[in-house]
């Protein structure tokens, strides 16, 4: 055999499997037009958006993390209620892949809200729970006892609280990419998702829906329902991938049938304070009965993943 | 027939080990650079970041939510050149180019309204004549806490 010949197919081999890595097929998208229309139905303008995906282009689907959806849910004036959280002592009933990376999501978001409402106790009980969550899914280092002594050192400040929970999630997130387990990060992103829009819709059932603000803010999911439903189908290979999918599509043929409308977007840049501001206005047909129907499935979902 | 299976050994250990390197690299680079540029934002927790060519692209799909605070924060590792991205609404037009500022690696912005929104970062071609270089892209998103 030509030892020559080998050596210069496996440097070819070798350097189209490096190539594999890296390589990304080029796309480039000239800036558009803006459209004549006043208002746009988002309904068909989202899927519009993902239309022209480039398959071999990198893409990510960001959902908001717990921090911003317990975040979304403290600016919108709603108060801290502690029954609605997943129980702490519920933790030890998770065993398998797909419930710890459910509960991992659920417990970091109530982590989050704990946080963001200065109850420094449920904070550290909830630390402790994801803990649990990312440990049982073999997660090395994101969270170790000196996340939990650093974040009772500071618990009476909420700034480096949020660093704490951010970085947290940031590692859990990173490792599990870093590992090929792209699936079990979806999950976790969605079980966040999910606690959050349950605490939201369980919230406005406490109070009214009429000038509720996080009425507004149940609305807007609809939006990230679609990148939900991108992120869930790009790991659809994974058993319990699938299985979500079709509990989540339950959930969008409610969400369906909200319509949200939309203004053109006029991007405004204020020099002084140097932050663009995007002006425009939408409204959507969500009625009491619709949100009744929605927050009952909410309900329903959220607690196959508790249970 | 040893030299194939030492070939064979060096490929499966460079092709294994490589991508672990790189990630971890790209998480360290991302982590330490890209969301120091952050502050005073609170950093949402998410980690978005991958290794892309001169030449090649990267899409991210993001709800923004009305009367938010936000700020993006887009950098490339130093062996690449400035890194280029445009922000796109549902209907694709166009928002925001960093071209127009200088290539600035951070945009600050709210909403009135709550938007899906498309990120779409590009490391800009280089010289032909040359190896096009890679490096760790991240992009990152941070908000203020009300």
């Amino acid at each position: 055999m030509n030892i020559k010949w080998i050596k210069i197919k496996s440097l070819k081999l070798l350097a189209i499997l490096f190539s594999a890595f890296f390589i990304a097929s080029c796309g480039s998208g000239g800036d558009k037009q803006r459209e004549p229309e006043i208002t746009v139905d988002m309904t068909e303008i989202d899927q519009e958006l993902f239309e022209d995906i480039d398959e071999a282009k990198k893409i990510f689907y960001s959902l908001p993390s717990p921090l911003e959806t317990a975040m979304l849910i403290r600016s919108a004036g709603a108060q801290y209620d502690a029954e609605l959280l997943n129980s702490v002592d519920n933790a030890q009933n998770y065993t398998t892949n797909k419930s710890m990376a459910l509960n991992l999501g659920i417990y970091t978001c109530d982590l989050s809200f704990a946080s963001l409402y200065d109850q420094t106790q449920a904070s550290i009980s909830y630390m402790g729970a994801a803990k649990k969550m990312a440990d049982g899914l073999g997660i090395l280092d994101a969270i170790d006892e000196k996340t939990i002594e650093n974040l009772e050192e500071n618990i009476n400040n909420r700034e480096k609280i949020m660093d704490i929970v951010s970085e947290t999630f940031l590692n859990s997130s990173a490792f599990l990419k870093e590992n090929d387990r792209a699936a079990l990060s979806a999950i976790v992103l969605v079980g966040g998702w999910m606690e959050g829009l349950y605490i939201a819709t369980e919230l406005v059932n406490r109070g009214t829906f009429e000038d509720n603000k996080l009425v507004i803010r149940i609305v807007d999911q609809k939006l990230s329902l679609e990148i939900v439903m991108k992120l869930l189908e790009e790991n659809q290979s994974n058993p319990d991938v699938a299985g979500l999918i079709e509990e989540i599509s339950e959930l969008k043929a409610i969400f369906d049938q909200i319509k949200i409308e939309t203004s053109v977007i006029e991007p405004v840049h204020d020099p002084e304070t140097n932050v663009t501001t995007l002006k425009s206005k939408s409204q959507s047909n969500l009625t009491p009965e619709l949100f009744i129907e929605l927050s009952e499935k909410v309900r329903s979902l959220r607690n196959t993943f508790v249970l | 027939m040893k030299k194939v299976l030492k070939i064979t050994i060096i490929t499966t250990a460079v092709l294994l080990v490589f991508p672990l390197i790189s990630h971890a690299q790209c998480k360290a680079f991302a982590k330490k650079i890209c969301k120091e540029e952050l502050s005073p934002y609170t950093h949402d927790g998410n980690y978005h970041a991958a290794i892309l060519t001169e030449g090649e692209e990267a899409e991210l799909y993001k709800t923004f939510y009305s009367d938010q605070d936000y700020r993006i924060s887009i950098c490339g590792s130093g062996n690449l050149p400035d890194v280029e991205f445009k922000i796109m609404d549902a209907s694709k037009n166009v928002l925001y180019n960093n071209r127009n500022s200088n290539y600035s690696g951070i945009w600050d912005f709210k909403l009135e309204s709550s938007q899906q929104l498309k990120i779409m970062v590009k490391i800009p071609a280089g010289d032909a004549s040359e190896e096009p270089t890679s490096g760790c892209v991240a992009i990152m998103f941070g908000f203020k806490v009300k």
